[in-house]
């Protein structure tokens, strides 16, 4: 019995001990489904540049990513692809208030549009938001529900519909309505829906971040897929931030810091850029220009007056969203 | 002198049971209704009544019957070829039933995906016959059954091993045709045993979420399952919906178990009473 106390005790020490002495050299970044490469790439070069430290990663849809955090997953930094995600940790007090000043451009280091990736030449010729909806063209993003890449898909149809429709909500409503129709399925993220379109072979043209479609054409071979940029997309902004409550508890608020700050120094900016994120250093931004068409970019504050109206008017429950469902 | 027994007397057993069971699967349940009972009965009805929550039972439920059907059939031969037959590999595919309980479902479903893809190898041959799995409520059925097969043999199995062939033997001579053998001296003593099979089967069917996502095309109204929804209202933050939805998958199950469970006691009480 004695004996086996020991044991259980020494057992306890080895599992507690790690948890008590690596605190401020340990990180954990929660971030979004269709990133894990790009982080891989910022962590081994934030590592190599303070060696000593390790950066943990998490990916999965950002929702799920703010609620387990809620829930208790010690994540010391968030890098989202959603400001919703960001404020539901603001609402339950993990994340400070103005989270957005904290770091340069509202707390974004790189942003992206939610662009198209077509079939090799393009057989359906697919140039911009209108031909999604035709009878011959099945589309394939996740679903809006469970995937903040599928809500900028839907924001940004919603917004180029608004434009050419001029704001008449009926004809605005039918094409986004349309456009759902034409999609055959809704995997639940954004890596499902690239697995949906390049393994399984289905849909005509893929809607996902425009750095997806960059990672793509990179990993499954340029000559099996062309990226279609369309006339207007939606900026979408990948936000930052630091959890309060996480690296109070921890100590890590200083290696937290560092850490998102890397994403902004040139080497930060060139490895996103590499992955196909736009980005703010003008010389990186100017060294990667062939690789990122011109487009115009609108933004949720302008179209649709910010991300709470948005949850409000088209993701709440019953809301726009709901009833483009509804209408099948 | 008091008789030893092996295990710690009843008030130990029964206290470290009742513990368990209280912290593993009554309190654990207990917040899910009580989450969903935090909504007045309009909003939850609101809730679970929704036309798309509607559908999402309808979707659910037909696809798990089905399962069960399948299942039910299948199982039966499977556990009666391990049981009276001994034939090379007889171990190896005894071992294999097991699989599904041991396989991830995520994997399971994927892998199903992949096959039953139009381009996989099953999808590609079904798609001669103009017959679509995956992506369809078809693949729904698959991945449930898939998932649910063991529940079937694993309980008819032991019981058909029990079975004495001397009954079957006596039957026959004294005249009795092969299909009235099995309707009316194998199939009594089985019943209780398919029961428990088909309504485990149908109850892990109605909560399966991982292998069906990946195989489901998770479209609205057609391929959306109960599980799913739960899931959906919870990347919406509405943890109130999302325990509202849950809470009609666990009703249904429970209920399903009760009456189970009591046709079990009425055939069990039939079959010792003949």
């Amino acid at each position: 019995m004695k004996r086996l106390l020991l044991v259980g005790a020494a057992l306890a020490a080895i599992l507690a001990a790690p948890l008590q002495a690596q605190a401020a050299d340990k990180l954990l970044n929660a971030s979004y489904d269709v990133a894990r490469e790009l982080f891989v790439q910022v962590n081994a070069a934030f590592v190599k540049a303070h060696p000593g430290v390790t950066i943990d990663q998490s990916h999965a849809g950002t929702s799920k990513q703010a609620r387990a955090i809620v829930e208790g997953l010690e994540a010391d930094v968030v890098t989202f692809n959603q400001v919703t995600d960001i404020s539901f940790l603001v609402k339950n007090g993990f994340v400070s208030d103005d989270w957005q000043n904290d770091f340069p451009n509202k707390a974004s280091p790189f942003y992206s549009l939610s662009s198209f990736l077509v079939r090799a030449g393009n057989p359906k010729n697919i140039k911009d938001w209108s031909d999604l909806v035709r009878d011959d063209v099945k589309v394939v993003f996740p679903n809006p529900k469970t995937s903040g890449n599928a809500r900028y898909t839907y924001l940004a149809a919603t917004a180029y519909a608004k434009e050419a429709f001029n704001n008449d909500d009926a004809k605005v409503k039918e094409f986004v309505t349309k456009l759902f129709d034409n999609v055959p399925v809704f995997d639940t993220g954004g890596r499902a829906a690239t697995t949906t379109f390049v393994e399984r072979e289905i849909g005509d043209v893929l809607i996902t971040f425009e750095s997806e479609t960059t990672g793509i054409r990179k990993e499954f071979g340029a000559d099996k897929f062309d990226a279609v940029v369309p006339s207007v997309s939606l900026l979408a902004e990948f936000p930052v931030a630091v959890v309060d409550k996480v690296v109070e508890k921890r100590g890590s608020r200083d290696l937290a810091k560092t850490y998102l700050d890397f994403l902004y120094t040139p080497e930060g900016q060139k490895i996103a850029a590499e992955n196909g994120n736009r980005v703010h250093d003008e010389a990186i931004a100017g060294e990667f220009k062939d690789n990122f068409p011109n487009v115009r970019l609108v933004t949720v504050e302008d179209v649709f007056g910010g991300w709470d109206a948005v949850q409000k008017d088209h993701f709440a429950e019953g809301a726009l969203l709901d009833q483009i469902y509804g209408k099948r | 002198m008091t008789r030893r027994r092996v295990l710690p007397g009843l008030p130990l057993a029964l206290g470290v049971t009742l513990v368990y069971v209280s912290i593993i699967v009554v309190l654990p349940l207990g917040a899910l209704v009580f989450k969903a009972a935090s909504l007045g009965f309009a909003d939850y009805w609101a809730i679970v009544s929704s036309p798309r929550a509607v559908a999402s039972y309808r979707v659910t439920a037909l696809s798990a019957l089905g399962a069960t059907v399948f299942n039910l059939v299948f199982g039966l031969a499977l556990a009666w070829v391990l049981v009276r037959y001994r034939f090379p590999g007889r171990r190896l595919i005894d071992a294999l039933v097991d699989l599904p309980f041991a396989l991830p479902t995520a994997v399971a479903g994927i892998a199903l995906t992949t096959l039953f893809a139009h381009n996989g190898w099953f999808g590609s041959f079904l798609a001669n016959f103009g017959i679509k799995v995956a992506y369809t409520p078809l693949g729904i059925m698959v991945a449930m059954a898939f998932t649910s097969l063991p529940f079937i043999v694993r309980t008819v199995q032991p019981v058909l091993e029990d079975l004495d062939p001397a009954l079957e033997e006596a039957a026959q001579s004294l005249g009795g045709s092969d299909a009235s053998i099995f309707r009316r001296v194998i199939l009594p003593l089985l019943t209780p045993a398919i029961l428990a099979g088909v309504s485990l089967s149908f109850a892990r069917s109605l909560g399966e979420f991982g292998a069906i996502i990946f195989i489901a095309g998770n479209q609205p109204y057609e391929t959306e399952i109960t599980s799913l929804l739960a899931f959906i209202r919870l990347e919406e933050y509405d943890y109130q919906a999302a325990a509202a939805i849950a809470s009609v998958l666990l009703i249904t199950a429970f209920v399903m178990l009760a009456v189970t469970n009591l046709l079990q006691a009425r055939a069990l009480r039939y079959t010792v009473k003949n």
